[in-house]
């Protein structure tokens, strides 16, 4: 069993079936991508094991523990991270204060009122690290809210992975970006993912073949097919339901 | 190394500041208005930790401050009886232990969500507390409230504390104990989470930390000061009544805090300053100060959302690179008739307000039955807005002029 295990997993919005029975098994240190149309659930299924929504029926298994009642809290500080399509930051703090939050918790910190966090120290030095490795370190004192773009969703990057989680969700991590902003995002996503299990919901084919090393592709709720990504490129369903739609619109 | 230095220099200073003010105005008047900015001081840094620091807007926070106080009015009344003995100098942690107390168990459901539902629950709160101190007389002491007797007790090193100015002394250490309290709250990792919990909720789940206990945690820490605030409220007066834990108390140090800047720690330190001036000064010359008061929370919230801190730290640019002064004429030719148009609108309010027919006013009276007079005004206020407006565009270019550096000027 794999690091992620998710078994029959069935999200209903009301009457709505979003996610219709979805199992899936990721390894310790894959890089997997979940490709699918517009709607077919991608966020939601992000959602559900981050610990955002709760499954209707199913289970979400994640290092043994099993997390599908779990809030995002409780699943977060059992090394689960993730990131968000829309920016998601802390818009009035200072970049360097975004980090060293996001590193409190792993730190051992907990809600303590009684240590001062200063200016020293190693969560301090850690902090600065992760600035340097999304290349905003010059940045550390600005307003994370005042950010270009593309360094806004290299913050974001950094907030998910400062306090080392194993497994890390990238909601698609190069949205909007330019040509050029995106392979930049890709050099960095890889190297700050090196030696962790990714999983990443991604538009950008080019990307997603780049990446991965397996591609599940989610249709209406469902996975039509998990494999690595030439399979995947040859496979007619997916051509059918997914690729041959982008292609014909680019 | 230098920044720590600077830091404990501020400190330092600001302790002077605290203990010397009484050498330079040394009247009862500014004795009584020292320990009311002294109460105002705490009460407006300790709501800043809700709203500023925590993102929760609370229109109940006088509940903190009245419970903290009308404990600490109770203990007074038992180190009268002897049923305890201790010195009163701890009288404001009594206040602060009960704030705490308090604010543990209205916070537990209370800071649940932020938003409107903690705005909503907390004015609920404010005015359930509100009533209750009418109806449970034993308490509360009803209308008239309760009052006490500070001078009993034993004696700290020979003081009985029966002088204003002794209490003044008192209250500066406890003001500046609070405040470095509350200052080293935002350091830690649960003040530094409040922030992030006030910027995104969401988000702050996602790296481990439940936003309802960072809430929870400034809540407790915010009503412990407040207490701490109406104690020393209740040894300064030696009474208290169900005002002081009323809307009208939670709205002034809302007021307070909003007025002197919520995204700056020194903000509400402002804020306490010029409101218990306005209200203590501003009151003795006017009966319609409270109508200046509301234009000018009025006109902050609509020009300066950041407060007079946020007014003052506009000016750091400038200030670091030493174009400050280039500012000072054009302040001047803006602010001249700026001021008599606030002057001459001050004027026409009070005249139509006055009960007699004549209005002393800066050395000139002036008649309410003459329409000459009015015209006269009237056309001074008129003047000098369209001076005023005029006026705005030179204030413009040169503030442009020292905030951009010699090499931006291309772009």
């Amino acid at each position: 069993m794999g690091i992620l295990t998710l078994t029959a997993v069935h999200k209903n919005f009301g009457e709505t079936e979003i996610i219709r029975g979805v199992s899936l098994d990721i390894e310790q240190g894959e890089k997997h991508a979940i490709i699918g149309p517009n709607g077919a659930g991608k966020s939601t299924l992000f959602h559900l094991i981050s610990g955002l929504h709760r499954v209707t029926t199913g289970t979400i298994t994640f290092k043994q523990n099993e997390i599908q009642n779990k809030t995002p809290y409780e699943v977060s500080r059992l090394g689960l991270t993730r990131s968000f399509q829309v920016t998601n930051i802390f818009a009035r703090m200072n970049v360097f204060e975004n980090v060293r939050c996001a590193l409190l918790w792993s730190s051992g910190y907990r809600y303590s009122f009684w240590h001062l966090l200063g200016s020293q120290g190693e969560i301090n030095d850690r902090a600065m690290e992760v600035l340097d490795q999304i290349g905003l370190k010059n940045k550390a004192l600005f307003p994370a809210g005042e950010l270009a773009y593309a360094q806004q969703r290299a913050l974001e990057l950094g907030i998910a992975i400062a306090g080392g989680a194993e497994l890390i969700m990238l909601d698609e991590p190069v949205a909007g970006m330019s040509h050029s902003e995106a392979s930049n995002a890709v050099d960095l996503i890889r190297r700050v993912t090196a030696g962790k299990t990714l999983i990443m919901v991604e538009h950008d084919m080019n990307i997603v073949f780049d990446l991965a090393d397996r591609i599940s592709v989610l249709v209406y709720g469902e996975i039509i097919a998990s494999d690595k990504p030439e399979n995947i490129r040859a496979n007619s369903r997916v051509q059918e339901a997914y690729l041959g739609e982008v292609g014909s619109n680019a | 190394m230098m920044a720590s230095i600077a830091k404990l220099s501020l400190w330092a200073g600001y302790l002077l500041v605290l203990l010397a003010l009484p050498q330079f105005f040394d009247s009862i008047l500014s004795i009584s208005i020292f320990n009311q900015m002294a109460i105002a001081i705490i009460f407006a840094l300790s709501y800043n930790m809700l709203l500023g620091q925590g993102g929760m807007l609370s229109f109940g926070h006088a509940v903190y401050f009245g419970l903290g106080g009308f404990l600490a009015v109770h203990t007074l009344i038992l180190i009268e009886n002897g049923s305890v003995y201790f010195s009163i100098i701890f009288i404001p942690l009594v206040g602060g232990i009960f704030g705490l107390l308090a604010a543990i168990f209205i916070g537990s459901f209370s800071t649940r969500k932020a938003g409107t539902v903690f705005a909503m629950i907390s004015l609920g709160i404010g005015e359930l507390i509100a009533a209750s101190s009418l109806i449970f007389v034993s308490f509360f002491g009803g209308e008239a409230g309760v009052s006490g007797d500070r001078t009993f007790g034993p004696l700290f090193f020979g003081v009985d504390f029966a002088q204003d100015l002794e209490i003044y002394y008192l209250a500066a250490i406890w003001v500046f104990i609070a405040t470095v309290f509350m200052y080293l709250f935002t350091q830690t990792p649960a003040g530094r989470m409040a922030n992030a919990v006030r910027d995104n909720p969401e988000r702050a789940e996602f790296i481990g930390y439940s936003a309802r206990r960072v809430r929870f945690i400034s809540f407790c820490a915010s009503g412990l000061f407040a207490g701490i605030a109406g104690g020393l409220f209740a040894l300064n007066y030696e009474f208290i009544t169900e005002e002081n834990l009323n809307a009208a108390t939670s709205g002034r140090v809302l007021l307070m805090a909003y007025i002197g800047g919520l995204g700056y720690f020194i903000g509400p330190i402002i804020g306490a300053v010029v409101l218990t001036l306005m209200n203590s000064l501003l009151s003795n010359y006017s009966e319609l100060w409270l109508l200046y008061l509301g234009v000018l929370f009025l006109l902050t919230v609509m020009f300066l959302p950041r407060g007079f801190a946020g007014l003052i730290m506009m000016h750091q640019v400038a200030w670091l690179r030493g174009t400050l002064r280039r500012l000072a004429l054009p302040y001047l030719i803006t602010g001249i008739p700026a001021f008599i148009f606030i002057l001459a609108s001050i004027a026409m309010i009070e005249l139509s307000h006055t009960d007699g027919e004549v209005f002393h006013y800066l050395g000139v009276s002036l008649e309410r039955g003459s329409s000459i007079d009015w015209m006269l005004i009237g056309g001074i206020a008129i003047a000098a807005f369209l001076a005023t407006r005029k006026s705005l565009q030179q204030l413009k270019d040169a503030w442009e002029d020292a905030n951009t550096l010699p090499g931006d000027e291309d772009s």
